[in-house]
């Protein structure tokens, strides 16, 4: 298993999905871990603008040719933008999982949730225990 | 390979059209397509030997091992094919059981013991028939459980799946609209019994097990799980599709079980697969009987009669009795082998996937390393290091004539490689196996190209997995 991408300033969950935070608003996605256990990556489900979430339970289904998976909301939030660029191209996660393959924004509602997520560094050091 | 579109010529033909005989008309205009059908045109020998051809390529386990982690792809015995096609059971319109139950009493007979045999090899009370697969068993079982919590006027809301089950375990709880809560696995393979005993609360409807589960794990700890979703009334919900291990060994029923689902065509020996239709009878117990679908079969003085009389029951789920001839096939193997020959073969499918375990875990990783039961999981954790995934694996074994195991699942495994063997296999065809194994392997450390080159036997090379789910063509354009 190669060196995964784990960038600083972004906030993680066990179950692999990242949250950047600016200005009360949260752009989420999947990790470069997770694409990668994944693989390609052949259709998302995503909720609508308006739809509200919860912290640590799932929003959004992404399929790859091995599995599906749910991917859970790593802080609560109403959606208030959806990247509908991945329906055309799934593939996006796949080469772009912190920029290009976001999933969506939200409106946070409670910045204090952030104590319940991992910091890059934390992060890091989580995976290296998967990974052995 | 030519798709038989491709293959036609204009103006030949296969049919003789016979004169009708009866007044034409013509149709409504509206009716009309504007075009005739690109259907192509063909002689009839051309369509046979297209056929013939397709019939040939086609991978069985008449034909090869087929090792289908879950699947259980035993041999099929052909007796039990005589037996469907005696004229008495294969002429039998179902509708006539609706007009004359004595014209149908063998019939009847067949699916009232069958259920009977079902009762007394899983410690149930009462089977349906009807549900005509898995998945349909798991619904008609969740219907059940759903029927039972309303008509107590239980307030649930969660189902309780471990995180090896079968992904169509959280579909039926769903349908039922049952929201999922899934238990992560422990070391040993289980579903991690501290954190069940955090989430089991009185709002759990159900918990489902497969067991052993999808890692071909017995788990130790049943009967502490099943007593402890009776204390808070939750009923225990038994995913039957590997029953091929504990045949005469353990009964769900025994162990607490209140509803199970099995699949005929796994473990009664039917054929499936693309081979022929399935069946997922429900067996449950106690007052859970009351909601089964109906009509019932009953025997009263000797004879067999349908009855509709059950206020509680949850209806009809499928078209009469389910999949007859499946049912059929099963009443017939159960009855030929009989009680040793049933506990013969889940001994004899634990012994050959054991053997298979020992002789390949020093070539791959055993994530879940101790005694397993009807199939083996490993994960290719090790050949990933050469950049070989699993996926690699399944197509080589695919030349060297072996159908690939289930690869990807259970998604606890990475990289996950589910074999089971079943019992009609021999040694000799499980040591050819193994040395392909092995050879896949020796190629993954010192010649990975050539599994990532793998099929080179088949009509079609490596096919491409990902551009057909993101582009799928589903029709033929000329």
């Amino acid at each position: 298993m190669g060196k995964m991408n784990v960038p600083d300033g972004l906030l993680y969950t066990k179950e692999h999905e990242w949250i950047r935070i600016d200005n009360h608003l949260g752009t989420i996605g999947i990790t470069d871990y997770a694409q990668d256990a994944l693989g390609d990556v052949t259709f998302v489900e995503l909720p609508k603008v308006g739809d509200s979430i919860r912290q640590f339970e799932a929003f959004s289904s992404v399929e790859s040719v091995k599995a599906v998976s749910d991917v859970y909301a790593p802080m609560s939030g109403k959606i208030i933008k959806v990247n509908d660029g991945l329906m055309e191209s799934p593939e996006l996660i796949n080469q772009s999982p912190y920029d290009k393959g976001w999933m969506v924004v939200i409106e946070i509602f409670d910045e204090n949730e952030k104590k319940n997520l991992m910091t890059a560094s934390e992060y890091r050091k989580y995976l290296e225990g998967i990974i052995e | 390979m030519r798709l038989i579109f491709e293959k036609g010529k204009k103006g030949r033909c296969g049919i003789k059209i016979p004169k009708s005989d009866v007044p034409s008309r013509e149709f409504p205009s509206r009716y009309k397509r504007k075009k005739d059908p690109p259907l192509p045109e063909l002689s009839e020998l051309d369509v046979v030997r297209h056929f013939t051809r397709l019939s040939q390529l086609n991978f069985c386990v008449d034909t090869n091992f087929y090792p289908l982690g879950s699947c259980t792809m035993k041999y099929n015995p052909k007796f039990t094919e005589q037996v469907e096609r005696i004229s008495g059971f294969s002429n039998l319109h179902p509708l006539l059981s609706y007009i004359s139950e004595e014209a149908v009493q063998g019939a009847l007979e067949v699916i009232y013991e069958t259920e009977r045999l079902l009762c007394e090899i899983t410690g149930m009370d009462e089977f349906t028939t009807q549900p005509l697969a898995g998945a349909h068993g798991e619904l008609t079982g969740l219907l059940l459980i759903s029927a039972y919590h309303r008509y107590k006027e239980n307030k649930k809301r969660y189902v309780i799946v471990p995180d090896s089950s079968h992904g169509t375990n959280p579909a039926s709880s769903s349908t039922c609209g049952y929201e999922t809560i899934v238990i992560p696995t422990d070391k040993d393979g289980c579903m991690d019994l501290r954190l069940y005993k955090e989430r089991l609360s009185d709002s759990v409807a159900a918990v489902m097990l497969t067991c052993p589960n999808t890692l071909g794990i017995f788990n130790p700890h049943i009967k502490e799980v099943c007593d402890l979703a009776h204390s808070v009334g939750a009923l225990m919900y038994y995913d039957g599709a590997n029953l091929n291990a504990i045949l005469g060994k353990v009964r769900p029923g025994d162990v607490g079980f209140d509803v199970v689902h099995l699949n005929l065509h796994k473990t009664f020996s039917t054929p499936h697969g693309g081979g022929g239709p399935g069946s997922g009878p429900v067996g449950v117990k106690g007052e859970i009987c009351n909601f089964l679908p109906i009509p019932r079969i009953i025997k009263k003085d000797g004879v067999f009669r349908l009855d509709f009389n059950r206020p509680n029951s949850i209806g009809h789920i499928s078209p009469f009795f389910g999949n007859f001839s499946v049912i059929l096939k099963t009443y017939a193997y159960i009855m030929l082998l009989g009680r040793e020959g049933l506990i013969s073969v889940s001994e004899h499918a634990v012994l050959n996937a054991n053997y298979i375990r020992a002789r390949l875990k020093g070539y791959y990783e055993l994530p879940y390393d101790r005694i397993c039961m009807h199939e083996c999981v490993f994960s290719a954790s090790r050949q990933k290091r050469y950049g070989i995934r699993a996926l690699d694996i399944a197509k080589y074994l695919i030349d060297k004539g072996f159908h690939p195991p289930t690869i990807y699942f259970p998604t606890v495994v990475k990289e996950a490689l589910m074999i089971e063997p079943t019992e009609t296999e021999s040694k000799e065809t499980l040591d050819r196996f193994i040395s392909a194994m092995v050879e896949i392997a020796n190629l993954a450390k010192e010649r990975p190209q050539a599994l990532k080159d793998a099929p080179k036997t088949t009509p079609v090379k490596r096919l491409d997995e990902v551009k057909a789910a993101r582009e799928p063509k589903l029709r033929w354009e000329g």
